[in-house]
């Protein structure tokens, strides 16, 4: 349970931190840790070398503009779920947040990481792909945003490029009259979720998203679905699969369930 | 055969813990939990699974609670570190959360009690009059796996009220 030697760096730039990246295409870029340290720890990870970001200026920033909630690289998810003006503008970001891990993992962890790495058992991918959000990445070639539509390619893949760092994630705010909600179901608290659902209702529009019942984050449409089919329409869309916490039928009846639950609360936050 | 590490490049980290500075020399893949133990010999910080699910490693860095598995000893550098030999008084006197522990039998073997202490400090200097739901979430990250978490949340509690009692004597 040690890490595979690995060269450090830790530049204090964000052009010195791409330079390096574009140098060695076996680095891999070290935020939070808090999923990296221990997939290297394991071994199922042994990068060439660590390009430690956490002494990047301005990457901590949250901030509202534009419409959008912008997380910067380096913001914990401690700083974003206790951001009142986060939880003003774009409630689901701190719904999800309360269910990631425990404080300890929020106060080292950060948000952009987390979206990064992709893991379809994770809160804030689903949400990013909910509220059709976007991440900011940066490379020597230059920048780009990616939309979260285009990000989630598979399980723990996402489609940023090898030399690319992610700088922020972009949340749109929420319309004024619309009404989020989320729960999941854990077999322990704090643990991965055995089925977690994201909605969103704002006038007739109703979606939802899914943790840990596909392989990557899934928005499903269900507008104009009646009240009682909600959960067999979102399973049209995922693939409960078994594992060890869950079989696929109880993840399934867990769709079913949280489905009609959270829905039934972003509609009554709606009205509010 | 394991591979040759002779050659691994080593690091010269200032790392501050509980006060006091240490120049050590490391490879970057030292994790904090060993760091602390194997080279400072502070062996109050206790390594349990090494994955960052236990909580046993738990540490404060510049206040706030982490594990230490999950940090790497090069990046410490600037960082106030505390342990769990860093809760207690100059004149070796417990501190109000590890007294609680001791009153409450809030430990038994005491393997995961260096990070339930860290944890539980840093709680209650954020939340001082914790409902008994709020102690109880404080301590939802740390596994224990022989003393049995009733006692654990007592000692959260009592720990309030001789911390609370502790402010009002100094303030009269």
């Amino acid at each position: 349970m040690k890490p595979a030697p690995f060269a450090y760096h830790r530049p204090g730039s964000l052009a010195d931190a791409l330079a390096i990246l574009a140098g060695d295409p076996d680095a891999k870029v070290l935020a939070g840790g808090q999923s990296l340290v221990p997939l290297l720890s394991m071994r199922l990870a042994a990068p060439s070398a660590l390009v430690d970001i956490n002494a990047l200026p301005g990457l901590a920033d949250i901030t509202v503009t534009d419409g959008r909630v912008r997380v910067g690289a380096l913001a914990r998810h401690a700083a974003v779920l206790a951001s009142e003006e986060v939880r003003r503008h774009q409630p689901l970001l701190a719904l999800a947040l309360a269910h990631v891990a425990h404080a300890t993992i929020r106060n080292r962890g950060t948000s952009v990481g987390s979206i990064v790495h992709a893991d379809p058992s994770a809160e804030l991918p689903a949400v990013l792909a909910l509220l059709d959000g976007a991440l900011e990445v940066a490379s020597v070639r230059g920048t780009r945003v990616i939309p979260a539509s285009e990000l989630f390619v598979g399980p723990l893949e996402s489609a940023l490029e090898h030399d690319e760092i992610a700088t922020a994630a972009l949340f749109p705010v929420l319309p004024a009259g619309a009404g989020v909600a989320f729960e999941e179901i854990a077999r322990r608290h704090g643990d991965y979720a055995m089925c977690g659902v994201a909605a969103v209702v704002d006038g007739d529009s109703v979606k939802a998203a899914y943790v840990s019942v596909s392989e990557v984050p899934t928005v499903v449409d269900l507008t104009g679905v009646p009240d009682a089919d909600l959960g067999e329409a979102a399973l049209a869309r995922l693939d409960p699969a078994d594992d060890i916490h869950a079989t696929a039928a109880y993840r399934a009846e867990l769709v079913r369930v949280l489905t009609e639950r959270v829905v039934a609360r972003a509609r009554g936050e709606a009205a509010a | 055969m394991s591979p040759d590490t002779s050659t691994e490049e080593r690091h010269e980290v200032v790392l501050t813990v509980n006060g006091v500075a240490h120049e050590v020399s490391l490879p970057a893949r030292r994790l904090l939990s060993d760091a602390l133990r194997h080279d400072l010999g502070l062996t109050g910080t206790h390594v349990g699974c090494e994955h960052g699910v236990c909580g046993a490693c738990t540490v404060l860095l510049d206040g706030a609670p982490v594990r230490a598995c999950l940090v790497l000893a090069v990046q410490c550098e600037g960082v106030e570190v505390t342990t769990v030999e860093g809760l207690g008084g100059p004149d070796g006197s417990l501190s109000p959360v590890q007294q609680a522990f001791a009153e409450c039998h809030g430990l038994q073997c005491g393997f995961c009690t260096p990070g339930f202490l860290t944890t539980v400090t840093a709680g209650l200097r954020d939340n001082p009059t914790p409902t008994h739901e709020e102690a109880r979430e404080m301590v939802a990250g740390n596994l224990c796996r022989c003393t049995g978490y009733q006692n654990i949340v007592k000692a959260v509690e009592r720990a309030a009220v001789i911390a609370g009692d502790a402010t009002a004597e100094e303030a009269r």
